[in-house]
């Protein structure tokens, strides 16, 4: 991306700049950022002989698809069991968060009440509490109404999204033009169909936005499920890849770093596609307003 | 980089959410006192009639959830709900050690959501029995069954005149050594630790990249250690702890560890990682002083060492044999169970009956029962992997050599969990052996008296 840009910027210019330094530079950060990616390609395609006696950057014998075979039907398919459990809690929990912060960003923002200020300073105080501090906290508010264990302990702590009703919130202020409300109610439109008719649309950046983040941070999300839930019927992958990690360990320890890197390549591979599909809208969302109109 | 950042998060939050856990345990022991008092009464007055109660409640059956991560489990179960079709048993892996134990802690601070019957090393079963987590089970007359376990491991999981679970496995400790190395190199099976420290010095001649063994400063490889060298630095009486890692036997156990540290002759890397398997498997960690069950591991993970290593006695300071355990876990009963006797008659099952304990053996286990341990079928048992050595004999010796008295301290699991920010720096080329030693002995001297704990330091 940064060398189309590059090439781009350069074409426009008339006067073509090089700095060979800042190439050097930026090649060694691609790099950086490329060799682990690189190491869970190499490595899914290894047995779990030949990843710990080859060279970790490099091929070993190819059982790419054994390893695929093997990481979706070991321990009667629980690898397919976690994918469902995660696509839950995204489809629930980011999806949930994302229309929740829609509606509430977009009504702070257009609609003057009492106590807007009040939970101005609140949202901005949620932002600043990392959510790993809350999880032991809603762990024992959870254990008491008895919602441990259950894939509610997930959905609903995700289902808020302090962040994402701020940007929404932000991003309505100016996205959406108040005379355009005032025109629509004069022509007889209820809240409701403004909304959903004019407001939605003009927001669908800053959604799209708010969206990705949600599904990346719930795709992620590891310390809340890994203390609300002790069956591993209900752990998202995150938590279940780390099981199987874990069985390295120990009295009857029983490694399967093969399944574990194959693992999260397919783990990784869906948000990947995610952000690829999604960041388009994201970037046009990010240049709203830079440019006087 | 985002991906780390959150994980060096969640390692936080987790030794958070476990002290967190801990402090509850330890401001709640006070008042629990009465509760257990009641229940030991009750549990004595049937104690004459335990087994009969045993038995009705399998009769009766129902349902119960099991806690562990040992392999076996499956199977284990599975010959259990044949035997007794009207009990249902949920196997959960609920994780390995510490993650377990965070959510046992978790649950028992919420007062709900523990099994009926959990895996709990040797090591941190103190704690839990200490914060009245667990079910005395004395008063079904598991003390009777005291005679079937090796005394070092029976006295593992009875604390206090009381039974909190029933041994599962032991890890009576021997060498381990790749024997292709020690050749190699000419280097003698060392008997002693002096030798010992004189073969690291010649693996590590012969070869830059070769180590007698990795040690980055394990807590738990650190205390068999002591205790193989008569240290006993804990001791505990009801919320009387004391603490002393300078007694004469933890130092006798610094004098050598210190040479090989000091020396650089100890392998950077860490323990159960990928590099650790990949140098287990060609020679650059040549030997491992470790439990009994490790045999089961080389076998199924280090495969390209098969016929390489073979299995001695663990050195010793002056010649004679004694050794200590190390790993090792016990089955308790949890005292939110609501069926308790149906709980304790599985666990019964689970870790004496022969049946179980079949199965168990199959599955690579290394058994806690002394006649298990003797039977002729074990002993003879010659593995192709350590070129047809009768290994189990060696292991054998090892578990009826345990020396007696250890003790772990009441909340172990937090110990362990500092163990890296003081004693693993000296590992690091920071400061001595014994001077990291002092300061987790401060540590858990500091962490005790908060927890309420009435602690001393000698």
């Amino acid at each position: 991306m940064s060398i189309a840009a590059h090439r781009a910027s350069a074409r426009r210019s008339p006067r073509q700049r090089k700095s060979l330094a800042l190439t050097a530079v930026m090649a060694l950060f691609v790099t950086y950022s490329f060799v682990p990616l690189a190491y869970l390609v190499i490595n899914a395609t290894k047995s779990q002989d030949s990843l710990l006696s080859s060279f970790g950057l490099w091929f070993g014998d190819f059982r790419l698809f054994g390893n695929i075979r093997e990481t979706l039907t070991y321990d009667h398919g629980i690898f397919l069991h976690w994918l469902g459990n995660t696509l839950l809690y995204v489809v629930l929990g980011a999806g949930g968060a994302t229309v929740l912060a829609t509606v509430a960003g977009y009504g702070m923002a257009k609609y003057a009440f009492p106590g807007r200020r009040a939970v101005f300073a609140v949202v901005l105080g949620a932002i600043a509490i990392p959510g790993t501090a809350l999880a032991v906290p809603t762990f024992l508010l959870f254990s008491k109404i008895g919602l441990t264990n259950t894939p509610f302990a997930i959905i609903l702590p995700s289902l808020v999204s302090p962040f994402g009703l701020y940007l929404i919130w932000t991003y309505a202020v100016d996205a959406v033009p108040g005379e355009l409300l005032e025109a629509a109610r004069l022509d007889g439109a209820g809240e409701i169909r403004i909304f959903f008719t004019i407001a939605v649309r003009l927001l669908s950046p800053g959604i799209v936005t708010v969206l990705l983040f949600a599904v990346v941070a719930t795709w992620n999300n590891y310390f809340l499920p890994l203390i609300m839930l002790s069956n591993p019927k209900w752990y998202p992958l995150t938590v279940g890849l780390n099981q199987w990690s874990a069985q390295a360990t120990g009295v009857a320890a029983h490694p399967i770093y093969n399944l574990v890197v194959t693992g999260s390549l397919l783990t990784i591979l869906p948000i990947v596609a995610a952000f690829l599909l999604l960041q388009r809208y994201w970037q046009s969302g990010l240049s709203a307003g830079s440019v006087k109109q | 980089m985002s991906r780390k950042t959150r994980t060096s998060v969640g390692l936080v939050g987790l030794a958070t959410a476990a002290s967190l856990a801990l402090a509850a345990c330890g401001s709640s022991s006070g008042s629990d006192t009465a509760s257990s008092t009641s229940s030991g009464g009750s549990a004595a007055a049937a104690g004459a009639g335990g087994s009969d109660k045993l038995a009705a409640a399998l009769q009766k059956g129902g349902e119960l959830t099991y806690w562990t991560w040992t392999p076996s489990a499956q199977a284990q179960v599975k010959a259990f709900e044949a035997a007794y079709p009207k009990v249902k048993v949920n196997l959960v892996n609920a994780g390995t050690g510490n993650d377990e134990y965070t959510k046992l802690q978790n649950a028992v601070k919420a007062g709900s959501g523990a099994p009926d019957v959990a895996q709990i090393e040797y090591f941190a079963l103190p704690q839990f029995a200490l914060s009245d987590s667990l079910l005395d089970l004395s008063g079904y007359g598991f003390s009777s069954l005291a005679d079937r376990y090796g005394a070092g491991t029976f006295g593992s999981v009875s604390i206090g005149g009381k039974v909190y679970g029933l041994p599962q496995d032991s890890g009576p400790m021997a060498l381990f050594y790749n024997k292709k190395v020690f050749a190699k190199d000419g280097v003698a099976v060392p008997k002693t630790w002096d030798e010992y420290v004189a073969a690291a010095k010649k693996i590590h001649a012969a070869d830059p990249k070769a180590y007698i063994t990795s040690d980055t400063g394990d807590a738990g490889m650190t205390t068999s250690l002591i205790w193989q060298a008569g240290g006993r630095p804990f001791r505990t009486d009801g919320t009387k702890v004391s603490v002393d890692l300078q007694d004469p036997g933890t130092k006798k156990w610094t004098a050598v560890w210190s040479q090989l540290i000091q020396g650089k002759l100890l392998s950077p890397t860490p323990g159960w990682t990928d590099d650790w398997y990949k140098q287990l498997g060609n020679g650059q960690i040549a030997s491992l002083v470790t439990g009994a069950w490790m045999p089961g591991v080389l076998e199924g993970s280090v495969k390209a060492a098969s016929g390489d290593w073979a299995v001695a006695p663990i050195p010793t300071y002056d010649g004679k044999p004694v050794t200590a355990n190390n790993g090792g876990s016990a089955e308790s009963v949890m005292k939110q169970s609501k069926t308790p006797d149906l709980a304790a008659a599985f666990l019964k099952w689970l870790n004496a009956s022969p049946d179980s304990i079949k199965v168990f053996l199959a599955n690579g286990g290394f058994p806690a029962t002394k006649a298990d341990l003797s039977s002729p079928e074990f002993v003879a048992t010659k593995p192709a992997y350590f070129s047809g050595q009768a290994i189990n004999e060696v292991l054998q010796g090892a578990a009826n050599t345990v020396s007696a008295g250890w003790n772990y301290l009441p909340y172990q699991v937090y110990a362990n969990s500092v163990f890296g920010d003081t004693v693993g720096k000296a590992y690091q080329g920071g400061g001595s052996l014994d001077d990291g030693l002092k300061a987790w002995q401060d540590a858990i001297v500091k962490y005790g008296k908060q927890q309420g704990f009435d602690v001393t330091a000698t």
